[in-house]
């Protein structure tokens, strides 16, 4: 018996000193996200990102005099997979983690991270409620979630254009109905407007002159279309030939090069949301270097989101001065740090402040972004 | 009132471009009792070529009206030059087949026309140049029609009558009576029923050509699937009005384009479709036959 209690005491104490002693030496990010698979390119960058981003920072000397150590786990884009991998990042026992990157997959493991108190970012989960429901405060994100396009569409009308009455219409599609229905939403929680008409067409109809008069009827100040450019230009088209003042505000659909080929003049004081123009950033431009001169090919999807989520991460821990749980998000939440999807910082809820989304206007056939 | 005229002038607009289409699909049909599935791709061809050739047309100088005339000669010959082809290497060797078999012969064509614009031409949609002069008018007319309008709904009228008459009147109308009658029997008192068939082809495509052309110019822009969604609901708009009858083909298209224009104004844009094939069922319930359709005994 009393060999036993020495054994396993012995056993329990070089356990905890090889444990304290990795904690001791490294800082451990987790990065997990499809690496097999179909859904494997929307993963590879980003872990491609955070290789590229450590080891440049290990170079320099580490964060907080420590060498950053990576923990990369494949969760298949698969919910129930997500949850092993989250277990087995928290019982390695990681600091933060970059990840995951399918929103499905990022909100079976949230959980687990959030009662194991490890601060998470995504480069890519767009699901609206993992921010917005608030279940998930230890959750961060480097990409608009999916309502941000409208959040900004209604927020333009409302604020810089001044409108009463908005009319939406969409086109029936899960992209289209699903951008005009997170319109409606933020046009009804507000007092200053009025959602007149709320309406699917159909799309590669011939003719909308029909709804086109009831937008008329209605008196809308402005028409909000969710959908794609080929039926964007023609009812704008059927608008500026039924003579109609109605402002045009569009998506990310329609802001396409054939909508302004299509539609010709009547495209003109169109306004469309799209991804802000990041190629004016220089590190954008670096990361995307750094990536070629080592892989010798284009980054591929969310690498710059997954490029400034690790920057953002070990930054945060580098400020913090620890990897405290608190310190680290309070760090996150309240100062600034450059990216390359600009200077970023995040907001209560987790969302990046000032990534995502610009309004373009069509000026003279081309889009302008409205600064 | 005024919003009730809008939706009625804009119904009859789209009532008369789904007419325009829907003549040819009936003519077809009522000489040789096929389905031509691939005259949405004939349609769709006519506005194509009307495309390029009014592109060169615009590069030599041409303006104004001779462009939309040259282009739209241009259109239909080309499309009636396809219409002939398509019967001759489709449709022919089938003649004496069951009819489901030209049926399956015609829906490969529109699929292998759809195709080969895709592959030859672009996936693309295509700004097409508005080639129908656009009169301004006044206030308040202007906001409720236009000039393309305007002309679409007379070409649709004038192209019902001069088919009417050719039916009715001439001696390849009575050549081509006969031989939707009896086949054989036409044959046996001399009338070349293969060059019947082809010309009524010739004329059908020659017609979806110049709705080609005409729509493409009111839309404003052109793509290889145009083609098919024009021709359900020229289909649709043909089997409404009896398909066979050429007024009943108007009255069809008129209809379908009242019912979704009224539906999407005064209900839903959302429901626009399924008023117009409930009220598609509806019809087919009370007159199997379609509006103006003669119901024809099955020879045994």
């Amino acid at each position: 018996m009393r060999k036993i209690t020495i054994l396993l005491s012995t056993a329990a104490l070089v356990l905890s000193l090889v444990g304290s002693g990795f904690a001791a030496d490294t800082i451990k990010l987790g990065v997990a996200g499809p690496h097999s698979g179909d859904l494997a390119p929307y993963g590879i960058p980003a872990m491609k990102a955070a290789q590229l981003v450590v080891k440049k920072i290990n170079a320099a000397g580490g964060v907080l005099g420590k060498q950053v150590e990576l923990l990369i786990q494949d969760d298949q884009c698969k919910p129930e997979i997500a949850t092993n991998t989250a277990t087995k990042l928290v019982t390695e026992g990681v600091n933060v983690v970059l990840g995951h990157i399918c929103s499905g997959a990022t909100k079976a493991a949230l959980g687990i991270y959030n009662d194991a108190k490890i601060p998470v970012m995504s480069p890519s989960a767009t699901n609206p409620p993992l921010t917005q429901s608030g279940n998930y405060p230890n959750f961060f994100r480097t990409i608009a979630s999916d309502d941000m396009q409208a959040r900004m569409a209604v927020d333009f009308a409302i604020n810089t254009l001044g409108v009463k009455k908005v009319a939406v219409l969409h086109d029936k599609g899960d992209y289209g109905k699903g951008f005009a229905e997170f319109a409606k939403k933020y046009l009804e929680e507000s007092d200053k407007v009025e959602m007149v008409l709320f309406e699917g067409i159909t799309p590669g109809a011939m003719d909308y002159s029909s709804i086109v008069q009831k937008v008329r009827r209605e008196k809308a100040d402005a028409l909000i279309f969710g959908g794609y450019h080929p039926e964007a230009s023609k009812l704008i088209a059927q608008m500026k030939r039924k003579r109609l003042k109605t402002v045009f505000i569009s998506d990310d659909g329609v802001k396409d090069d054939s909508f302004i080929k299509v539609a010709g003049a009547a495209a003109n004081g169109a306004y469309v949301t799209g991804p802000r123009d990041l190629s004016s950033i220089p590190l954008n431009a670096a990361a995307t270097s750094e990536f070629k001169a080592e892989y010798g090919a284009e980054p591929g999807a969310f690498f710059q989101e997954a490029y400034s989520a690790t920057m953002a991460l070990l930054n945060a821990i580098e400020k913090a001065g620890s990897t405290d749980y608190d310190a680290v998000t309070k760090v996150l939440r309240s100062q600034y740090v450059e990216t390359p999807v600009g200077k970023i910082k995040f907001d209560s809820k987790g969302d990046a402040e000032g990534v995502g989304f610009s309004i373009y206007k069509v000026e003279n056939g081309v889009f302008n972004e409205l600064k | 009132m005024d919003y009730f005229i809008e939706l009625f002038l804009g119904g009859l607009t789209r009532g008369s471009i789904y007419a325009l289409i829907a003549l040819g699909y009936t003519m077809v049909y009522g000489i040789i009792q096929l389905i031509n599935f691939a005259h949405g791709e004939i349609y769709m061809i006519g506005a194509f070529v009307a495309l390029i050739v009014a592109g060169v047309c615009t590069i030599y100088g041409f303006t104004g009206v001779s462009v939309l005339i040259i282009a739209a000669v241009a259109a239909v010959i080309y499309a009636s030059a396809y219409g002939y082809t398509l019967e001759k290497i489709a449709y022919r060797p089938l003649r004496g087949a069951p009819r489901l078999s030209p049926l399956i012969s015609a829906i490969g064509m529109s699929i292998f026309l759809q195709n080969y614009v895709l592959l030859a031409q672009t996936p693309d949609f295509l700004p097409f140049p508005s080639l129908i002069p656009d009169f301004e008018f006044m206030e308040p007319v202007a906001h409720i029609i236009g000039s393309p309008e305007l002309v679409i709904l007379i070409t649709t009228f004038v192209t019902m009558i001069l088919l009417t008459l050719l039916i009715k009147k001439t001696k390849v109308g009575k050549a081509m009576r006969a031989t939707q009658q009896d086949m054989n029997m036409a044959r046996l008192v001399g009338v070349n029923v293969d060059r019947v068939i082809s010309l009524t082809f010739v004329i059908g495509s020659a017609l979806a050509a110049i709705g080609g052309v005409l729509v493409a110019s009111y839309i404003g822009q052109v793509n290889f699937y145009i083609g098919f969604l024009a021709g359900v609901k020229a289909f649709t708009a043909a089997v409404l009005g009896g398909i066979g009858s050429i007024p009943g083909a108007v009255l069809g298209g008129l209809v379908l384009g009242w019912t979704e224009s009224f539906a999407a104004g005064y209900i839903s844009s959302d429901y626009e479709d399924v008023f117009a094939f409930g009220l598609l069922v509806l019809i087919l319930i009370l007159r199997p036959a379609g509006l103006l359709g003669k119901s024809r005994k099955q020879k045994v």
